[in-house]
């Protein structure tokens, strides 16, 4: 089967590769763009842990053909922040410990930064919902949900002052 | 695991893709949000030599709820129907369900007529589709067609749509209150071990016209005619809900499964309808 060109902009930039169409989308970001950021866990679309952003969804992408995504603008963990300026979402796990191996991490973060966009202010059983595609088998979840509750209030206030 | 390699097609509409499809045959397959056909092709169970991605065919996208009529394009994710206000004061069972399915991720690529056409009895919208007497539209090489929810699933992944028919639309009339679908299931992201949909219309002070239709308990959803019929007349009383609880019991087939063995699936799906009903009655 021939090979097929795919465009895709991830974290903003522009890449252009050959790939199968059978091929993932997790292992075209790990392997041909060098993004290792998005994990791959269970590869059945249970865990999460291989979570990014494509067209303002999150999607599993161990579940997504490199050919669906062409054309797709992607965010991966490695677009929110940086070691030197970490997203706030990533100062809260790193201040509430919200993670303990952190295989699950990337993926809950990228999760919990599209699940504020959609919902700036939730409760904790919205974030829990909302969170229900991302699994951790250390934290037991308690201080993974303290983490996103008090990165949305920290966003929050970010924003009123702002304004 | 990756997939064996296809050849991949993303036609712009649905002539084109109906077009491969005829030119295909068996070995051609439709992709919308793949979240059970990618499964079934890393596992080697289902064999896909030309893959047809929907997701640029505009007109199997969209909702519209104008002039008395729903309309639902095949390729309108759950989430999208999640988050659709117009569906929500027309027909607030779909929001209701579609909460029910699956995680958020899997919700944002997973669509209502993959949901439909599969044919997996495990599925959330087939029996909803069915309480509310909704039509499916097919196209086809012929043409179009329409055939009811009701007599659409024939057996566990067998349906009236033939292989090179694509499933483009889903319309119903509203029904905007006296609703319900309550589902057990074991963890998030499972399959129902019973679901029930339940819809009833109020006629002065006793239950008008009602609708229910179980999920994953048979090879295919099961509307139940009877169990509707039992309500109807009552005000969903306990005596009105043992019978229709009788009536339902009657109609579904259950298999043993890693769900639980069918005694417990029976009583499951019992404990399920009753709840359905008492909410939807309470709502209409």
């Amino acid at each position: 089967m021939s090979k097929m060109h795919i465009k895709l902009t991830v974290n903003g930039k522009e890449e252009e590769l050959l790939a199968e169409p059978r091929e993932l989308l997790i292992y075209v970001l790990r392997e041909r763009l060098n993004l290792t950021g998005p994990h791959v866990g269970c590869e059945t679309s249970h865990c999460g842990a291989c979570t990014v952003e494509m067209n303002g969804k999150s999607v599993k992408s161990c579940t997504v053909l490199a050919a669906q995504a062409n054309g797709a603008e992607i965010t991966t963990i490695e677009g929110l922040g940086t070691p030197d300026e970490l997203h706030v979402l990533q100062k809260m796990f790193k201040e509430h410990h919200g993670l303990q191996c952190g295989y699950c991490t990337p993926g809950m973060i990228t999760r919990a930064h599209r699940l504020l966009q959609e919902n700036p202010n939730p409760s904790e059983e919205e974030v829990r919902f909302g969170m229900a595609g991302n699994l951790c088998r250390c934290t037991g979840y308690q201080n993974i949900v303290k983490s996103i509750m008090a990165a949305a209030a920290e966003m929050n206030s970010a924003k009123e002052a702002a304004e | 695991m990756i997939p064996p390699a296809f050849e991949y097609h993303r036609p712009q509409d649905v002539a084109s893709a109906v077009q491969i499809l005829a030119e295909q045959g068996d070995e051609a397959r439709c992709l919308a949000g793949g979240h059970s056909l990618i499964p079934m092709m890393k596992l080697r169970m289902a064999a896909v030599e030309h893959l047809v991605d929907l997701q640029d065919i505009a007109e199997m996208q969209g909702i519209t709820t104008e002039s008395g009529t729903i309309r639902i394009g095949a390729m309108v994710t759950q989430h999208e129907l999640i988050t659709s206000d117009a569906l929500a004061s027309a027909a607030p069972i779909i929001r209701e369900a579609a909460l029910q399915i699956a995680d958020p991720q899997v919700r944002y690529m997973g669509t209502v007529g993959g949901n439909v056409a599969n044919g997996d009895p495990g599925n959330d919208m087939p029996g909803l589709m069915q309480a509310l007497d909704a039509t499916f539209h097919l196209h086809g090489p012929d043409g179009a067609r329409d055939v009811a929810a009701r007599e659409f699933f024939e057996a566990a992944y067998m349906t009236a749509r033939e292989d090179e028919e694509i499933l483009t639309a889903i319309t119903f009339a509203p029904h905007a209150k006296g609703y319900a679908y309550e589902k057990q299931k074991r963890k998030i992201g499972d399959y129902a071990t019973a679901a029930a949909a339940v819809l009833i219309e109020k006629d002065g002070m006793v239950a008008g016209n009602a609708t229910v239709a179980m999920t994953n308990l048979s090879d295919t959803p099961v509307f139940s005619e009877a169990a509707g019929a039992a309500l109807t007349g009552t005000s969903c009383d306990a005596h009105a809900m043992k019978a229709a609880i009788d009536a339902m019991l009657n109609d579904i087939d259950p298999t043993e499964d890693n769900r639980g063995p069918v005694e417990f699936k029976r009583h499951v799906a019992g404990v399920i309808l009753s709840r359905a009903i008492s909410r939807a009655w309470d709502r209409a």
